[in-house]
């Protein structure tokens, strides 16, 4: 049960059930559409630059409590990152939900999903914003979590 | 009547904690657990009589012989087809459908031909069909679902014609549960002269299911769906129509003789088994046939029936949750949604309460979209629960509830 707290911590819910990134990102300048086969889950992000540097990141699509807090979270986020910035967090925060030992160091926002580790099965719902974020930035459009 | 306890005692695996808590497993409909028996007979099987079959004269392949075909037997009983030659050996009822789909088929239809299923298929009931359509030029047509979940007869009716030459359908719906008026439906296709395909996958493990009597050409089981282990499930077919069908794949067993100037298939139905079988689990689903017949179909409908009528209630009575296509006559199944708390959520959170749900889109996509829907909860029930697994999974959907919704 206290995996459970840790899995579904304040924050997680508050921004599962209200999230703030919900939208198109305006101008769209970059799009990713993300699909989790396992649940259904899709996910379309857009994403705001100006050159290097990503200026707004709004999310939009159905999801678990995970999936939408964790692109609601990253949006924010990602604010004011460059790409290479963006993608180094990608790879701390994917090391975090997957890696039980891992003491990375990662912004507030993101270590509220460290309970993720504990179950595997929802390291994809956790993952599928980013995966689709960085599909959108390397231009490929489409992220699948399989 | 065998009472509650003693059924439940005859699975081993209901009767560990996950977490600390009792295990409730609520997801037969995915696969059962397995008796003892039939956890015993393939133990005894591998212990003492392993040894390849239809071949060797020694001793142990005598005996590996007599189970696999003794399963036959028991299956041919159970299911009523007119002799045991009706029953072939597959991996599943996955495989039985693609077997249809590819021997039968696949080389007797031409362009504007229609193959018929319905709105509620598992995606084995779709796909193979798909493949076929895809190969041969036939079109596919699909009978609309009812919002309490039943079938639309008249849709099905009206979508039948004299181009329609096969028709395939769920005996029961694997994402609610909904029991199809086969007999029925196999009797209109008939008379369009369609050959009929039953997935039999979902309801044999619940309720009498009699071949003859439905009257279709084809019907498939699967062995894990019904106490059996995995990898084993049969296609039992009219025998005339067996005769007819070619085989499906070469290979060892499936033959009497082989030169390079002609080979001559073995009889029906071995030249659909080609290599070595499933041997010791077609021995465990025979194990799981006696079984059913050792606790009867009666104690296990009725029981289902009850828990099903118990557990509606309990649901509908949580403030949030919605029944999703809750028909009359179902097999056990408790599908569902909960308000503002995606499935996934859903099913996490009553796993840490050691309730063994299914969440997700069963394998059943249209379906789900025909609900507007992309996923849903699916609680499963068998002839080994209680009342107490119902309450359990309704304090466990007010936990989710409070966390999330």
């Amino acid at each position: 049960m206290s995996e459970l707290r840790e899995l579904y911590l304040e924050m997680v819910t508050d921004h599962a059930k209200n999230p703030r990134n919900r939208g198109k990102a305006s101008p769209s300048d970059l799009l990713g559409t993300g699909h989790n086969p396992l649940c259904g889950d899709k996910i379309v992000v857009t994403v705001s630059v100006d050159g290097d540097v990503i200026t707004d990141v709004k999310f939009d699509g159905e999801g678990c409590a995970i999936s939408i807090a964790s692109a609601d979270l990253m949006a924010e986020v990602l604010v004011g990152k460059s790409f290479k910035e963006a993608r180094e967090l990608f790879s701390s925060f994917h090391e975090l939900v997957t890696n039980d030992k891992s003491t990375i160091e990662v912004p507030r926002k993101l270590a509220v999903f460290t309970g993720v580790r504990e179950f595997p099965m929802r390291v994809k719902c956790a993952t599928l914003a980013w995966h689709t974020v960085i599909a959108a930035l390397d231009n490929k459009k489409e992220a699948c979590t399989e | 009547m065998i009472s509650d306890a003693s059924i439940s005692d005859m699975f081993p695996a209901l009767h560990q904690e996950i977490d600390g808590q009792k295990l409730v497993y609520l997801d037969s409909a995915a696969t059962t657990q397995k008796p003892k028996c039939v956890i015993d007979a393939i133990t005894q099987y591998y212990n003492h009589d392993n040894a390849n079959i239809h071949r060797g004269v020694h001793t142990l392949s005598q005996r590996a012989t007599k189970g696999y075909e003794n399963a036959r037997e028991k299956i041919a009983t159970l299911i009523g087809a007119s002799r045991a030659q009706e029953v072939i050996f597959v991996r599943g009822a996955t495989e039985a459908m693609n077997l249809v789909a590819q021997a039968y088929a696949r080389p007797r239809l031409v362009e504007g031909d229609e193959i018929l299923v319905t709105q509620m298929e598992h995606h084995s009931n779709i796909v193979p069909w798909q493949i076929v359509c895809e190969q041969t030029g036939a079109s596919l047509k699909v009978a609309k679902v009812h919002d309490d979940g039943s079938l639309d007869m008249d849709s099905f009716a009206s979508l039948l014609s004299d181009d329609t030459m096969i028709v395939s359908m769920a005996h029961v719906s694997n994402a609610i549960g909904t029991i199809n008026p086969v007999k029925e439906m196999c009797a209109l296709a008939k008379k369009v002269g369609a050959v009929t395909v039953v997935d039999g996958a979902q309801a044999v493990g619940h309720m009498q299911v009699n071949f003859s009597e439905i009257d279709c050409d084809f019907y498939a089981i699967s062995g894990h769906k019904m106490f059996g282990p995995t990898g084993i499930g049969c296609l039992i077919g009219k025998y005339d129509l067996l005769q007819e069908t070619e085989p499906w794949q070469g290979g060892g067993d499936m033959i009497l003789s082989v030169s390079f100037d002609e080979t001559i298939w073995n009889k029906v139905p071995f030249k659909f088994e080609a290599g070595t079988p499933n041997i010791a689990g077609a021995i465990g689903l025979g194990a799981a046939v006696s079984f059913i017949q050792e606790i009867g179909y009666e104690t296990i409908t009725s029981k289902e029936n009850e828990l099903l009528k118990y557990g509606r209630k309990v649901l509908e009575s949580i403030d949030g949750v919605t029944l999703v296509g809750a028909s009359k006559h179902n097999a056990g199944i408790l599908a569902f949604t909960v308000k503002n708390v995606h499935p996934h959520d859903v099913g996490t959170i009553l796993d840490s309460a050691g309730v063994a749900i299914r969440t997700g889109n069963h394998c059943a996509q249209p379906l789900m979209e025909r609900f507007g829907l992309t996923s849903t909860c699916r609680a499963s029930l068998s002839v080994y629960n209680t009342t107490e697994d119902i309450d359990c999974l309704a304090k466990a959907i007010e936990q989710a509830i409070t966390i999330l919704g």
